[in-house]
């Protein structure tokens, strides 16, 4: 069977800095694969390989046994830039509206069956009533339903969610993956789903793809999250903690996940002021 | 009031403009670009005292500039356009480049003040037919780039990924919003374009969260608020670049009121 991704002996490189150095993996169609890693580690950048966005520096890296082409309609995607002007007072049939077939010219149309399948598949993350609700009036875990609802669009048969569980709250990070996992079980669609914490994710994952220091591990919890292997992702000693059912991936006594959420909210706040 | 010439002129002149000004304004306010339109229009203003300098027609020199600096920042999209800082001091430069070419042609700075806050009882045939060409080229312009428009100005990150140019539909749309608000110079004056083509628009987004009806609320409303601004102006003998710049105000003040007890019903 084709790998829905492989990477084979790829290295990307941004603006002279090597973010992926020599990597191979394969993801399976239908898997649900977390990817983590530490900030930097290259997260978007793979998504925005994949995308076709990038062209690997070296090395083969293939989307359905093909090279990447910018705009595959087989790929559905949530950014984790996500521009959403605060003020937008656009109801969210027409957001979800502007991304099918926007990059055509002309005038902008919705025709009756574009409008069902948008409906569909806003049921099918539980969405309905966004339809019709300006985005500016939703909340943030609202505003994400209605993007993955996009990203599912089109029956694409793999998705990259960039960092979905961002600004939500627990209870709305458990719905979002929830759904994610229940609709791609579903339609059998590969899932590639970066996050900050693995915890959130263990029930939901097949195999974890961890990213760090130029470097992938691709496999399951167990042989992934394991002190030897993330000690060379990250660089640094690293311990690997077990208590009911978590797993604390600790780096000289400071939970390293936990650290960089806090870092990124610093980080958030000081660009608003 | 319709016996006169001047008055159905103005009429004929200030629906074309109104029009084309809701709809482009539609999407600078959806865009979070109102500012840029505001910068542009007074670069404008630069252009046609210079044009007037050079004996040329100011519009073409408000149309030459306006276009111009719209493509540049177009192009620099990415580094500058969003940049309130850059387009503020750009902004300025332009209005003291204008001052220095009124300083040096003298008896041009009669028109100054029809340049500055707009003359529409003293816009002629030959005027209402180059405004209506600019209207035509501006809305084909438009429909032509609308739907990768909309998907570039809602979901950037998203619309790059699925292959929408986003540099060229940033620069063509600043270049359809130079000619628009040259033609609405004409109508309000450089200074007081916000008034057809922001106030309208952005009233209309508080009353309708739909895309059609937004941009046809934002048109109609532009064209009530320039109408009645000259009957208005008629009757009271007030400047109609004011009574327009009050009809927006009410228009988008009101559309708050209205959404606000839309909301707590």
């Amino acid at each position: 069977m084709t790998p829905s991704v492989e990477l084979d002996r790829t290295s990307i490189r941004i603006g002279g800095h090597t973010v992926l150095k020599d990597v191979s993996f394969a993801i399976q169609p239908g898997e649900f694969i977390g990817v983590l890693g530490p900030n930097g580690a290259g997260k978007t950048t793979l998504m925005r390989s994949i995308l076709g966005l990038l062209s690997p520096h070296s090395g083969a890296l293939r989307v359905f046994g093909r090279t990447p082409q910018r705009g595959d309609s087989s790929i559905g995607y949530l950014p984790q830039l996500r521009t959403v002007l605060p003020d937008l007072r656009v109801r969210g049939l027409d957001y979800i509206a502007s991304s099918m077939h926007g990059e055509r010219w002309g005038l902008p149309s919705v025709s009756a069956r574009d409008r069902a399948m948008i409906e569909a598949t806003l049921d099918a993350v539980g969405a309905r009533n966004l339809a019709q609700r300006a985005l500016s009036d939703m909340s943030g875990g609202e505003r994400q339903r209605l993007l993955l609802a996009q990203a599912l669009i089109g029956q694409p048969k793999l998705l990259l969610l960039d960092e979905p569980l961002i600004s939500l709250d627990a209870r709305h990070q458990e719905v979002v993956i929830d759904v994610v996992r229940q609709v791609c079980r579903e339609r059998k669609i590969t899932v590639l789903f970066s996050a900050h914490e693995l915890n959130q994710l263990l029930g939901s994952i097949d195999r974890v793809l961890y990213l760090g220091n130029g470097q992938a591990a691709l496999g399951t919890v167990d042989e992934v999250v394991t002190a030897p292997v993330l000690s060379r992702l990250y660089g640094t000693d690293i311990e690997v903690l077990r208590a009911g059912g978590h797993i604390f991936v600790m780096s000289r006594g400071c939970d390293v996940e936990r650290v960089e959420h806090t870092h990124e909210h610093d980080h958030d706040h000081g660009h608003h002021h | 009031m319709f016996a006169y010439e001047f008055i159905t002129n103005a009429f004929a002149a200030a629906g074309i403009v109104a029009v084309v000004s809701g709809v482009i304004g539609y999407f600078l306010v959806m865009r979070g670009q109102t500012f840029a339109g505001h910068a542009l229009s007074h670069i404008g203003f630069a252009g046609a005292t210079g044009a007037g300098l050079i004996g040329l027609p100011p519009l073409a020199g408000l149309v030459g500039f306006t276009l111009a600096a719209g493509i540049v920042m177009g192009l620099l999209s990415e580094r500058i356009s969003n940049r309130d800082v850059a387009i503020g001091v750009v902004l300025a430069l332009s209005l003291g480049f204008g001052l220095l070419f009124l300083h040096y042609y003298t008896s041009f700075a009669t028109q100054a003040t029809a340049l500055l806050f707009g003359n529409v009882l003293a816009v002629d045939r030959a005027m209402i037919a180059t405004l209506a060409v600019l209207a035509v080229i501006t809305m084909a312009g438009l429909a032509a780039i609308m739907r990768p428009l909309i998907f570039a100005s809602l979901q950037p990150e998203l619309a790059e990924a699925k292959g929408v140019p986003m540099r060229f539909i940033a620069t063509a749309f600043l270049a359809l919003v130079a000619l628009a608000v040259s033609a609405c110079a004409q109508i309000v004056g450089v200074l007081m374009v916000f008034t057809l083509m922001v106030g309208p628009a952005a009233a209309a987004q508080r009353l309708t969260t739909r895309l059609w009806s937004g941009l046809a609320l934002s048109a109609g409303l532009a064209l009530g608020e320039a109408w009645l601004g000259i009957v208005i102006a008629y009757r009271t003998d007030w400047p109609v670049s004011f009574c327009i710049a009050m009809l927006s105000a009410i228009g988008y003040f009101v559309s708050f009121g209205v959404r606000q007890r839309h909301v707590t019903a």
